[in-house]
């Protein structure tokens, strides 16, 4: 439930070195607005839809989507269709990693059966963890539609997935980090990509190994 | 008998000036200043180098578990003679806690008999005080005395003589030939089901306790009736603080007590049963630090007279498993002159001379052994240990002369090391290893094991 | 976390990220689909040397919604035999691939000694062993006081719903009864000091250890006292056994009803507590001897949570153990490999 562990790709901010912003807080914003635009297009208005985000970052994000679904459309409430979803006990590599601390899955009000849910993550990679992430949501109810949202999409899928809502396209080298850091986690909004030298180490990781 | 000559060049008799000592016909036929002495060179003279090494008497244990007969799968007579000639002995006395009891002549006689077979130590057979170590009734403890075995130690150890009126009776009939009765002392009623020191760590960890009065409750009652029939006690591994008090206090009375202390009660104590590792299970149990001061005080200032072995092997089965299941004892006999010289002679508490008192002088006086603890001098037979005191090992239980493995010092560093033992004249160690007896009986017995 | 053998190695760190996580779990459970695949293709082993069935079903139920492969390995016919029954079995479990071992013993110890001798390499849960440590009894326990007093009412001023992420700094808990031979006073005292509460050991003088002074709690012989002037948050009662009234000049007590005269919670001394005061109790219950019909049906009583709670911190704790890297530790040379490693999804 800390910082700590979020998911891959998402590191503690505090070990970010220098890297490329390729997204600035006011794309970052303006992404959020049309992925909140396209929820509601596509699920014809907001009544049925319930969000939920991915600790860590895809909760704030979810966080955010809601405001923003809810001045679109006045029929979603975000006390009532906003929840988030820990995925941390679904998950097909909990050996390979350090012990990672169960998160807290808190569904809406609202439910989630019979609902569109719109699962909200910050990047899409191998897609392991939507993987997980529908597996729990099949022990928890039988939704209408799951749909996915994800800030940014950077390729290297490992599974049948793909993403219904994204905010920036980010073709990358399977080496490279990407960051999505939050003014309510991180201090400010960006995405930053680093490690752009294929094979190329940070110095302070290339002693270790 | 032997006919080689021994000369040890520069040893130190009891620690002090260097001499040369010369070993001939089983006794000792020259002591004087080093290159004083001059033994022509041949087949049968062997020179060893002995400088800055000290020169004991050969070491005496009062208290020693040799197993045989009937658990010869822990040890036998064989191999734990050969363990003690290795750890500088040159006689021991067998516990009683065989299978059969050693409680009639046969048996005595039996354990001797093998002792003599082996040829590695002298050992004396220790006779039970009761029949079967039963607690019941008297052991004949007069025609054990009588034997061939020549009993005068005589001990239910493992087991506490508790009844009050046995305890006297035994403590009077072992008068009439200057026998000793050697209490293991142990309350029942206070121990039923105890598995250590009971106290800080036992609470902790969870493993019943043995309280320290339980050993001091038998040693006050024991005491008082010694002086009241006027016979001699001795006190088995004494191991509390309390105890050492009780004895300090008997013997300013000018009652006839000695006290034993074991190497391990010297050294270790009950935090170590923090690890759970039976090999730490010992009857009567390791105690506190407080208790190991005691009892090296009690050494050193004479309230406790000897250091025995309470040498104790078992077999794997009877250690690799739960402690509440393990056997209780530990080995001692490889290890007890080192712990000693760490504990005592390195911390200036005791001289070699006074190692060779609570090693040797002493335990032979008190088993009414002749020709053992003898001093240092021309004409007195020649049971020797030579240690050298610079030496040090790191303990390997798998390489112990002694068939069990339950060595609670094994990964340690301990000091000193025998470099030889003579019995009678003959080396039963040489150069620090086992030299087999020539003698064919016991050469097929030693190669048994 | 490689083991959990006893609650004095805890960190209060460890200890908190337990209590967490079994909330985590515990939400699980109230939940339709209780199963979560979590420890699947893991095999947790029941190893019990001493019948206990409560414990052995809450174990098991615990591996099963974690969908863990369980088997229970009953070897109460060792507890005479000695040898190398518990060696034996230990090498026999890792032949098996067992990647934990959950091991209730008579022999205080024993989980110790399957961790630590090199027999086998999985990881060793201690449900109970002699008269030293029952970890996950004290750990259900703390949570169990932290869900109540956790939040309004109680004493407690930090963490979220149902105490997530609090301590228990400056909660008052009374343990009342066998101290000497419970492994769940033992546990439960050192617990509750690492997690800053404050505990009262209270007992007849015969059944508090000698070498108690040194624990991290106090001792008193007067229950009624305790209740009245300490007004302790939570009040635990011990299990009185029989074994312990009997034995002639051995009997800790003089009778049965001395005891619950002097030791017993009734309706009575359940009026001495304040409002907000709990009532605990391990199981299983001596009605009318430690505790009363009155008081262990009283709405203070949280005695059935405290079994449910001890679904989801077992499920916490095998969780902890069995996943993350550490776990994986490498098999100790003098062993031979398992018939069969488990296999897992494959690339990441």
């Amino acid at each position: 439930m800390t910082a700590g562990t979020g998911m891959p790709g998402t590191p503690d901010p505090r070990d970010v070195p220098e890297g490329t912003v390729v997204l600035g807080a006011s794309d970052v914003a303006r992404a959020l607005t049309r992925i909140a635009h396209e929820i509601v297009e596509r699920a014809k208005g907001a009544q049925d839809v319930v969000l939920l985000g991915i600790p860590t970052r895809g909760v704030t994000l979810a966080a955010r989507l809601a405001q923003r679904l809810a001045s679109i459309d006045p029929a979603f409430d975000p006390e009532r269709d906003l929840g988030e979803l820990d995925v941390t006990m679904y998950r097909d590599d909990l050996r390979r990693q350090p012990t990672r601390a169960v998160g807290v899955t808190r569904l809406p009000a609202a439910g989630i059966e019979g609902k569109t849910v719109v699962l909200v993550d910050d990047v899409l990679f191998s897609g392991r963890t939507i993987r997980a992430a529908l597996d729990a949501i099949g022990d928890l109810g039988r939704p209408q539609a799951v749909r996915l949202a994800c800030l940014v999409d950077r390729g290297h899928r490992e599974l049948p997935i793909r993403p219904d809502f994204v905010g920036k396209n980010l073709p990358t080298a399977q080496t490279e980090r990407v960051r999505v850091l939050l003014a309510e986690v991180d201090g400010s909004d960006a995405v930053v990509i680093s490690g752009r030298e294929p094979g190329a180490a940070a110095p302070g990781e290339g002693d270790q190994r | 008998m032997t006919t080689t000559t021994y000369v040890l060049r520069g040893a130190r008799p009891l620690g002090g000036e260097p001499a040369d000592v010369v070993l001939a016909d089983g006794v000792i036929t020259q002591v004087a200043a080093p290159g004083a002495v001059d033994v022509p060179a041949g087949d049968d003279v062997v020179e060893i180098a002995a400088d800055g090494h000290v020169l004991l008497p050969g070491l005496v244990d009062l208290h020693t578990h040799l197993r045989e007969p009937g658990r010869e799968d822990a040890e036998t007579v064989a191999s734990g003679t050969r363990a003690a000639a290795v750890g500088g002995f040159t006689a021991v006395h067998a516990m009683a806690n065989t299978s059969p009891v050693a409680d009639t002549a046969g048996v005595v006689e039996q354990v001797w008999r093998l002792g003599q077979e082996a040829g590695w130590v002298d050992v004396h057979p220790v006779g039970a005080v009761t029949v079967g170590l039963g607690g019941e009734r008297l052991a004949e403890l007069g025609a054990m005395a009588d034997s061939a075995a020549r009993v005068r130690v005589f001990s239910d150890d493992g087991k506490c003589v508790h009844d009050p009126i046995l305890m006297r009776r035994a403590l009077e009939y072992v008068k009439a030939f200057d026998g000793v009765v050697a209490q293991h002392a142990q309350e029942p009623r206070l121990t039923e089901g105890a598995q250590m020191n009971e106290g800080v760590v036992s609470a902790e960890i969870g493993l019943a306790g043995w309280p320290a009065v339980a050993e001091e409750a038998i040693i006050a009652r024991d005491v008082l009736l010694a002086e009241h029939v006027g016979s001699r006690l001795h006190v088995c591994h004494l191991s509390t603080a309390g105890s050492v008090e009780i004895v300090r206090w008997a013997k300013g009375r000018g009652i006839d007590v000695t006290a034993e202390v074991t190497p391990h009660h010297l050294i270790l104590t009950d935090e170590l049963a923090r690890t759970y590792d039976p090999t730490y299970k010992v009857n009567p149990p390791l105690r506190t630090a407080e208790d190991v001061e005691a009892v090296r005080q009690g050494l050193a200032d004479g309230t406790i007279d000897i250091v025995a072995t309470d040498h104790a092997p078992h077999t794997r089965e009877d250690k690799d498993c739960e402690w509440g299941a393990a056997a209780f004892g530990m080995t001692g006999l490889e290890t007890a002159l080192a712990v000693v010289q760490q504990t005592m002679v390195d911390t200036g508490r005791l001289s070699w001379a006074d190692v060779a008192r609570v090693l040797s002088t002493n335990p032979a006086r008190i088993g009414r052994v002749a020709d053992h603890g003898r001093p240092v001098e021309v004409g007195e037979p020649a049971n020797l240990t030579l240690v050298d005191p610079a030496a040090s090992r790191t303990v390997d239980g798998a390489a112990q002369a002694t068939a069990s493995g339950n060595t609670p010092f094994a990964g340690r560093e301990l000091p000193g090391r025998v470099v030889a033992t003579f019995l009678r004249g003959r080396a039963t160690v040489l150069d620090g290893a086992p030299v087999e007896p020539a003698a064919a009986p016991a050469a097929q017995r030693g190669g048994a094991r | 976390m490689r083991h959990l053998l006893s609650t004095a190695d805890l960190a209060k760190d460890e200890a908190i990220e337990l209590l967490d996580t079994a909330a985590q779990m515990a939400a699980t459970q109230s939940r339709e689909i209780k199963k979560l695949p979590t420890l699947r293709g893991r095999t947790v082993v029941n190893l019990f040397f001493e019948d206990s069935t409560r414990t052995r079903i809450s174990f098991e139920t615990a591996a099963k919604r974690l969908s863990a492969d369980v088997i229970n390995f009953s070897a109460k016919g060792s507890s005479v035999s000695k040898g190398e029954s518990l060696k034996d079995t230990a090498l026999t479990l890792h032949a098996m691939g067992a990647d934990a071992v959950v091991v209730r013993h008579w022999a205080s110890g024993a989980p110790y000694q399957l961790a630590h001798a090199g027999w086998l390499d999985a990881a060793v849960l201690n449900a109970g062993d002699g008269t030293h440590m029952h970890p996950t009894q004290a750990l259900l326990d703390a949570y169990t006081i932290r869900r109540h007093l956790g939040g309004h009412g109680g004493g407690l001023r930090r963490g979220g719903d149902d105490g997530v992420g609090a301590d228990l700094a400056g909660v008052k808990v009374a343990i009342v009864g066998d101290v000497l031979h419970s492994r769940v006073a033992r546990a439960n005292v050192w617990l509750l000091r690492t997690l800053g509460a404050e505990v009262t050991l209270v007992s007849p003088p015969t059944l508090l250890p000698v070498g108690v002074e040194s624990w991290p709690c106090r001792t008193s012989y007067d229950l009624d006292a305790t209740l009245a002037d300490w007004q302790p948050d939570a009040v635990m009662m011990l299990r009185v056994q029989r074994e312990r009234m009997s034995g002639g000049a051995g009997a800790f007590f003089p009778s049965p009803l001395e005891y619950t005269r002097y030791f017993g919670l009734d309706g009575r001394r359940l009026a001495l507590l304040p409002a907000h005061s709990i009532v605990m109790h391990p199981g299983p219950m001596n009605r009318g001897l430690e505790i009363s019909a009155e008081a262990a049906d009283s709405d203070r009583a949280v005695i059935v949570e405290q079994v449910a709670n001890g679904v989801a911190v077992r499920m916490a704790s095998l969780y902890l153990l069995l996943s993350g890297t550490a776990s994986s530790a490498a098999v100790p040379a003098s062993l031979p490999a398992p018939v069969s490693s488990t296999t897992e999804g494959t690339a990441l």
